[in-house]
């Protein structure tokens, strides 16, 4: 059986998938990236063949993906998560035009073609505002858990305004409702709701078309599923496998590899060199 | 799909060429520093839409402040700079040139003991800018010289310069001659300016020649990153025996490349138009992200900041101070229009036969950067050109961040690998 595996390293988690040749995802696994991104690139593919239950060698080819791509030391091809994410969602649900990808620490919206292919994206600028890390400071400085603020937002009745999405001045922001003595579910609303707004923003600016995938680790957020939806006025898909498109979108890109490596064995891949004149 | 191939970091890019133009500009910064000893006239100018013939008529060194910062830049030797500038008190949102250059003249890189001569005139060519224009202001007033500022009338959409603009500026081109006249304490001679304007247009020729050769497939070079090494002849030596006698090598190099069917890469697997001054504290890693995926660069409006000589503009010996007021006022890239920028860009895009548009957005520069989103929404939705916008700064280290630009320029060329890769499944033309 032809294996290909894809590992997404990321800023805060670093996830891998492997895929069987029917397309059938047979091992995977999520580990805390932390300081050491080889050890959790390696460590993340290992608990995934270990999951799958067969040698590391029956893995054809491995691709990896992510800001720590290139720590991806045994793997066999870096690619980026831009392209991973755009081709795992059109995996997931086929008919996707519009991909918006929300991470530890960086949003992307992705315009893509009906074979996956990216046709245009853009990505927030050095600024960690309105990602996966924002909501994280906005759940510390409240005493919540990652996994409560979704759904606690759901429950607000009355959204407070945020006047910035800065990851550093949320916290003044939050403490200054909090002395106002406003619900956390109020507060959270209005984070779930600048997040959102600010998130269309970047859409629009690649166009949105539907159908639309919310994909990344916070695409399993329910709060924000909502907030985005409102925002957009439309439904987004959102695929249990949210959290792992980027590796997924990888294994497939490597499973295309090993498939054609084992009909071609010598020089399919044979990439253009760029060296000197 | 095919991957990036990694490049050696300590990658070469040399070329008779740039070595050529290394060394003049070497010669040039050396004289600098005889001028600065011995106390020999200077003005100092802006690149864009500069006059530097009129200098040059009185022998007075011309001096590029913008030239100077970016040089720091490209040492790596800015930053301290421009932290000095921001402790006098000079705002982190300030142009970070203008904060170098400052940083620089404070710590005594001005004057006998510097390298750089004070200046005797500080002539400001150029309004479209205010920062600038404070910038000449400082200058003049930390080293109590004379300021001469010129009055440029700005260029709107559609609008050639009428005849009462070129009057306008050929005026104070006169009132300047005058005052150079007075301080170098030599007349004015009409023949040498004439003389000037020949090796200037001499110089022009080669450019636009040079440009036109990327055309070619494979470009003989990069007209983005090795232009830049022919922006200090066109702009600073401008003029001269040495900014002809290089554009002259230069041509007949690129000729020969160009019928070899060489470029600067083993392989062009991609043309690009790029749009933005190149963050010059990280040139050679910045460089390095594009040729990894075969990406050369066949124009480039960075280049013509300065004057835009390809489309046929020449500085004429018979009309010598009207044609300097029509480059002032013309050819000056930030002295026109947005929508004059994207028809400059559409241009090259079609006509060099460009695969995609490549915009670095600078944080220092709004004059350079603003609308460059809208550019970007232009390019891509109205004339379906592929283009990527990545952001950091020109000069300030701080504002950039290799892996997320590296990030953005591997994706986009992902995918127009696999667009090509796509196109070719369907007997397109990849």
């Amino acid at each position: 059986m032809i294996t290909g595996g894809g590992v997404d390293v990321g800023s805060t988690q670093t996830k891998a998938i492997l895929l069987n040749d029917r397309r059938e995802i047979v091992g995977r696994a999520l580990i805390g990236t932390g300081a050491n991104v080889s050890k959790a690139a390696e460590g993340a593919f290992l608990t995934a063949v270990e999951h799958a239950g067969f040698p590391r060698e029956a893995v054809g080819y491995v691709v990896g993906t992510g800001y720590g791509r290139y720590k991806v030391t045994f793997g066999d091809a870096q690619i980026t998560e831009i392209t991973c994410h755009a081709k795992g969602a059109q995996l997931l649900f086929p008919s996707t035009r519009t991909v918006i990808d929300m991470g530890g620490q960086d949003t992307k919206a992705i315009k893509i073609g009906p074979a996956g292919e990216v046709l245009d994206f853009c990505m927030n600028d050095k600024c960690a505002a309105g990602t996966g890390r924002f909501m994280q400071a906005a759940a510390e400085c409240l005493g919540v858990s990652l996994d409560e603020i979704g759904p606690m937002s759901l429950k607000g009745q009355t959204p407070v305004r945020l006047t910035s999405v800065c990851t550093v001045f949320v916290e003044s922001d939050i403490l200054s409702y909090v002395a106002q003595r406003k619900k956390p579910e109020d507060i959270l609303a209005g984070v779930h709701k600048a997040i959102a707004t600010r998130t269309i923003s970047l859409v629009r600016r690649v166009g949105i078309e539907d159908e639309i995938t919310f994909t990344g680790g916070v695409a399993r957020n329910v709060g924000m599923v909502d907030a985005l939806q409102a925002v957009l006025g439309r439904r987004v898909n959102v695929s249990v496998e949210a959290h792992f498109n980027g590796a997924l979108g990888a294994a497939f890109f490597a499973l295309e590899r090993a498939e054609r490596l084992a009909a071609f064995p010598v020089s399919v891949f044979q990439f253009p060199s760029v060296g000197e004149p | 799909m095919a991957t990036a191939v990694t490049v050696d970091k300590d990658r070469k890019y040399q070329s008779e060429v740039n070595d050529h133009s290394k060394r003049i500009m070497t010669e040039y910064y050396d004289q600098l520093a005889r001028a600065a000893k011995g106390g020999e006239p200077s003005g100092f100018l802006m690149i864009s839409g500069n006059c530097v013939e009129i200098l040059r008529a009185f022998d007075m060194h011309p001096v590029f402040p913008e030239v100077n910062a970016l040089q720091l830049a490209i040492r790596k030797q800015s930053l301290p700079m421009i932290l000095k500038a921001e402790q006098m008190g000079y705002s982190s949102d300030n142009c970070a040139y203008v904060k170098a250059d400052v940083g620089m003249l404070m710590s005594g890189g001005y004057g006998p003991q510097g390298t750089i001569p004070y200046p005797s005139l500080v002539v400001c060519n150029y309004v479209g800018c205010n920062v600038y224009v404070k910038w000449f202001e400082h200058i003049a007033e930390f080293c109590k010289a004379p300021l001469y500022l010129l009055d440029i009338p700005f260029l709107r959409e559609g609008d050639a310069p009428g005849q009462d603009d070129i009057t306008y500026v050929v005026r104070q081109l006169e009132e300047l001659i005058a005052t150079c006249s007075r301080i170098t304490g030599k007349p004015f001679d009409i023949d040498k300016l004439r003389e000037v304007l020949a090796l200037s247009a001499r110089a022009e020729d080669g450019w636009s020649r040079a440009k036109e050769l990327c055309k070619v497939k494979p470009a003989p070079f990069d007209a983005y990153f090795d232009s830049i090494n022919m922006m200090g002849p066109i702009n600073v030596l401008r003029g001269t025996t040495q900014a002809a006698g290089f554009f002259a090598f230069a041509v007949e190099a690129f000729e020969a490349l160009a019928a070899q069917h060489k470029g600067p890469l083993a392989e062009e697997r991609f043309r690009t138009v790029v749009e933005g001054p190149p963050p010059y504290p990280y040139y050679r890693n910045f460089r390095n992200l594009f040729s990894a995926w075969g990406a050369v660069a066949v124009n480039s409006t960075y280049s013509t900041v300065g004057g835009l000589w390809e489309w046929g503009f020449r500085h004429d010996p018979r009309r010598p101070l009207e044609s300097i007021a029509e480059q002032m006022l013309v050819e000056n890239l930030t002295n026109r229009s947005l929508t004059a920028r994207y028809q400059q860009i559409r241009r090259y895009v079609e006509e060099w036969e460009a695969d995609a548009l490549v915009i670095h957005s600078i944080k220092s520069c709004r004059l350079c950067s603003a609308g460059q989103g809208d550019m970007r929404e232009y390019f891509t939705r109205e004339l379906g050109v592929p283009t990527l916008l990545v952001e950091s700064d020109l000069e300030d280290p701080r504002y950039s961040s290799e892996a997320q630009m590296k990030n953005r320029i591997d994706a986009f060329f992902e995918s127009l690998e696999h667009r090509k890769f796509l196109r070719k499944g369907t007997g397109g033309d990849a």
